[in-house]
């Protein structure tokens, strides 16, 4: 087995509030994760389950509460500003938004040129034709580099950010929703984009997304986010086949898949009410709330813990799985009134 | 049967200091009463204006022509103070962001009490009871107690119920959903859409549903009309049209969205759309999308291919129809 | 190579044209960018044009009224041509104007980028100090500090610039708290780029439009306080010439040459005027929040 690029343990991130409340914002509340070399894992959330803290803790753009952050066996999780400077090469991230991931005043050359400037890779010629190289691989024509970012779409806008975190050849590769923002078709595209790049460079890469389908596409392993915790973690194949904790079910099943037929015939759960607040979570199992199966008090009053439920690897926290493995099935727990069918 | 809502040969064109831009070009389309219609498309192609223009919301800068028939009353040639009597009890909308179509100095009772005290000349006790109904319709949990709350203290979910629960407040002939779920959570999302089919159930509404998911759309919509660069380009039942889409771009955009493969299995490349969504200055002579289609050929840029029925129940505007994938991923060369 | 540069040539060049085009599509700010040039003119070449020495008195021809013969603008007290020290005094109103301003925006802008990009016990410390100045009224404060500093044209230029640093100091802090959010931002820290880079690359190049508007609107106000504070004696020294001294000495004589206060307050208001409408263009074209 080869050595993990990241190894993230016990992370905890907590923004304290305005002092008239007192409390603080658990947005990220004992998340272990590991990536091994090439591997690609996604992380997948509703809003609020802290997915995008977990992303900005590890390239230390936010400073951790508790826990270590590893990246290929170095401890990074307290490394001063100067020390990092080291590691920048190796971590990287993707954003989110295409309007403002690019500064306006500056060239698409400039921009994608520049990481390799701050780490002295490249100079005069050698830079230009690196540049030339990188704009080349995700797929902008060369003419595109004089140009400035609100010349450009929403598509190549991504592309350009994306040859800027390419273009130190970092080992791991953070994006955070990095196709949300985008036009159906227009996604593919930067996906497809994606997922070539990462097979032909073969760098680690955590995807950060709330649509199940695109972390399908792209991801080895997925692990899915609730207030804060991870509640399960497995390769996709038997996430998307046979999901054990039932928040994952019922995400699973409150996705729409573009196929009227599938679509009516699916067995869907519609949970109630909306996802707590991270300032006051509930006790116990987070998810005991709007959970289907919950069986009170066991669930509202001990917190379950991520454990291996199948023994090959397939994690989930929830007091219901049996030692077996054996899951709850949220789809029998639906009332009536919820199941509704076209006739 | 008569449509509810037929709109024919609506044409929008925006004045702007960069010249003149064609949004919407000829485009018809009918909602029958308790049908789900869904325009579907991506940004840039028009279906925004074309719900906008239909409660006459767009800006002094647009000028509209063609028919709006509402039932028997042609909407365009009303007046100001007619249409907005239209508005909210015949037509209503809802829109992607409930943060800002909500007054955050009203209580959200108060601002569904409005409609109904408007229209309906309902007194402040009367609107106020029927808004409790309202929320509990819409499925707002505890709706006695929310009644009485401000937006800012609501879910940006709970804000969609509240903005649902004003549209339906008059029982509207016809509801306009813009992206109604676009900025919500997936199993936020699955609320909203089980509450839009509720109400079409029970209330008969007609609901023009405007989204770029066609998730959403196979999910709850009747029929769907493709839109692109302000055209029509195909039309048909929801069944039909995804299991045989005839345009290149129906076929382009259904294999651009990953599939949950819920079998389980290896994921194939995904489809792409080379190039980008034109800005139409003028009506076109050719086929809009033969700039970025791999069926083009001479006859696609020379002139316009005209919406034909072409299955049973499907039209299509296009010259080289099929539902053919190979096109795409061969890549041949136009 | 060739090619690529003609494209960038090309790109700026579109941009440029409109922006100018949008420019020039307001009359207003067309007649104050000719004013503003005008007046720039004038105090360059005011001695190549000035018909008289501006000091030189004559005493058998005080007073004379605008349109006398060889006095176009009429004489002061001391018999010295008015037009004369009219052209002369835009130099002393335009060099207070242009170096307070810029010496305001220097200092505001680097308190208001620390301020805005360190937070903490240092922004605090920032902005109580700018609260503290915004307190007084600007020309109440500049009167001030001109009096403390002792009555020179530099001293002048600095009690103004002074005054106005708050106005800068807040402005930018808002556009760099704004701006220190924006991905590229976050992007250019997730690579290690020091301070120094993110602070003038990433952040002082985005801020910049808000600002040459602000300076703009600037430029007259600072026209003006210079004309107050050499009015109250506390500016420009006599001999040299200054609008507002000529509007000082004119008030003594107000019944009997009403004119010789009126022209140097016209000069004063042409110039304070073009300026505004400049500026006023200026933000119409450049801040994308109005134009939007």
């Amino acid at each position: 087995m080869s050595e993990n690029v990241l190894e993230v343990r016990q992370l905890k991130k907590y923004f304290s509030l305005p002092r008239s409340s007192g409390g603080s914002v658990r947005a990220v509340d004992g998340v272990d994760l590991t990536i091994g070399q090439g591997e690609v894992v996604g992380l997948v959330g509703e809003s609020g389950s802290g997915k995008s803290t977990v992303g900005k803790c590890i390239v230390r753009l936010l400073e951790p509460t508790e826990g270590t952050i590893r990246l290929h066996g170095r401890d990074i999780t307290t490394a001063s500003r100067r020390q990092l400077r080291g590691v920048r090469t190796e971590m990287q991230m993707v954003f989110q938004d295409p309007y403002s991931t690019l500064n306006p005043r500056m060239t698409i050359g400039d921009i994608v040129a520049e990481p390799m400037q701050l780490h002295r890779l490249a100079r005069g010629r050698e830079l230009d034709t690196k540049v030339a190289g990188l704009l080349d691989k995700v797929g902008l024509a060369s003419h595109l580099r004089h140009r400035y970012p609100h010349e450009l779409s929403g598509g190549q806008r991504q592309r350009a950010g994306l040859a800027r975190s390419l273009s130190v050849e970092p080992s791991l590769l953070v994006a955070d929703e990095p196709v949300s923002a985008l036009d159906v078709s227009v996604q593919a595209a930067v996906l497809n984009l994606l997922m070539d790049l990462q097979r032909d460079m073969g760098f680690s890469c955590l995807f950060i997304g709330h649509d199940l389908a695109t972390v399908e596409f792209l991801c080895d392993r997925v692990a899915v986010m609730y207030l804060g915790r991870i509640v399960e973690e497995v390769n996709t194949t038997d996430l998307f086949r046979a999901p054990k904790h039932p928040y994952t079910q019922s995400l699973l099943s409150a996705a729409v898949v573009p196929d009227p037929k599938l679509q009516r015939t699916r067995q869907r759960i519609v949970l109630q009410g909306d996802i707590p607040s991270p300032i006051n979570p509930p006790t116990g199992c987070t998810f005991h709330t709007r959970c289907p199966v919950a069986q009170l008090p066991l669930c509202s009053d001990t917190s379950p813990t991520l454990t291996d439920v199948t023994g090959r690897s397939h994690l989930a926290s929830c007091h219901l799985i049996t030692a077996d493995g054996t899951a709850p099935d949220v789809t029998l727990s639906q009332t009536t009134e919820n199941a509704w069918s076209k006739t | 049967m008569t449509p509810r809502l037929a709109v024919k040969d609506l044409s929008v064109r925006f004045g702007t200091d960069e010249g003149e831009i064609l949004a919407v070009d000829r485009m018809s389309f009918s909602v029958e009463p308790g049908e789900v219609l869904a325009l579907v498309g991506e940004s840039g192609c028009g279906k925004s204006v074309t719900a906008m223009s239909v409660l006459r919301l767009l800006p002094s800068i647009a000028s509209v022509s063609g028919s709006i028939l509402l039932d028997d009353t042609e909407l365009t040639t009303l007046s100001a103070a007619e249409m907005r009597e239209v508005r909210g009890r015949d037509i209503s909308m809802i829109f992607q962001e409930p943060m800002t179509s909500l007054n955050p100095s009203f209580t959200i009772g108060f601002q569904i009490g409005e409609v109904l005290r408007r229209h309906e000349g309902m007194s402040r006790r009367q609107a106020r009871e029927r808004a409790i109904e309202l929320l509990e319709l819409v499925r707002m949990p505890a709706p006695r107690s929310r009644v009485d709350e401000y937006p800012h203290q609501l879910s940006g979910g709970m804000r969609q119920r509240v903005m649902i629960a004003m549209a339906v407040a008059c029982s509207p002939k016809v509801l306009i959903a813009d992206e109604p779920t676009t900025a919500l959570d997936v199993t936020i999302q699955a609320q909203i859409l089980d509450i839009l089919r509720d109400l079409r159930e029970r209330v008969g509404t007609s609901i023009v549903l405007i989204t770029h998911d066609l998730g959403v759309v196979a999910d709850i919509a009747d029929r769907v009309e493709v839109m692109y660069a302000g055209h029509k380009v195909e039309s048909g039942p929801v069944d039909d049209l995804f299991e045989n889409p005839q345009h290149p771009y129906t076929v382009g955009l259904l294999g651009a969205v990953p599939r949950p493969d819920l079998a389980g299995g290896i994921q194939v490349r995904l489809q792409e759309i080379p190039g980008l969504v034109p800005v139409l200055r003028s009506e076109p002579e050719a086929c809009v999308f033969a700039p970025r289609c791999l069926r083009a050929t001479t006859e696609c840029r020379e002139a316009m291919p005209p919406l034909e029925l072409l299955q049973p129940r499907q039209h299509a505007a296009c010259f080289h129809p099929g539902s053919r994938v190979a096109d795409y991923s061969e890549g041949v060369s136009a | 190579m060739t090619t690529a540069a003609i494209a960038v040539d090309h790109a700026r060049a579109s941009r440029a044209r409109r922006l100018f085009r949008r420019f020039a599509s307001r009359p207003p700010a067309v007649v104050g960018l000719v004013g503003v040039i005008l007046v720039v003119l004038i105090a360059i070449f005011a001695p190549l044009i000035s018909p008289y020495d501006p000091a030189q008195g004559d005493y058998n021809h005080v007073f004379l009224t605008p349109f006398s013969a060889g006095h176009v603008l009429g004489t002061d007290d001391l018999g010295r041509d008015v037009l004369s020290r009219i052209l002369q005094g835009s130099r002393s109103s335009l060099s207070a104007g242009l170096a307070a301003t810029l010496l305001a925006v220097v200092v505001g802008v680097s308190f208001g980028l620390l301020a805005g990009y360190y937070r903490g016990a240092l922004d605090t410390i920032i902005m109580r100090a700018t609260d503290v100045m915004l307190a007084f009224p600007f020309l109440v404060l500049a009167v001030g500090l001109a009096a403390i500093l002792g009555p020179s044209l530099n001293n002048a230029i600095l009690a103004l610039a002074i005054s106005s640093v708050p106005g800068y100091v807040r402005i930018t802090r808002a556009e760099v708290l704004g701006l220190r959010e924006q991905d590229y931002v976050q992007a250019a820290i997730v690579n290690g780029a020091p301070d120094r880079v993110i602070l003038f690359r990433h952040i002082l190049r985005n801020c910049v439009s808000p600002l040459v508007v602000q300076a703009s609107v600037t430029i007259p106000t600072m026209i003006i306080g210079e004309a107050a504070l050499s009015f109250l004696g506390i500016g420009v020294q006599p001999p040299t010439a200054s609008w507002g001294i000529m509007l000082s000495s004119a008030q003594g004589y107000i019944s009997q040459a009403p004119w010789y206060a009126l022209i140097p307050g016209v000069a004063i208001a042409i110039t304070a005027l073009s300026f505004n409408l400049l500026g006023d263009g200026l933000r119409d074209i450049l801040d994308p929040r109005a134009t939007k």
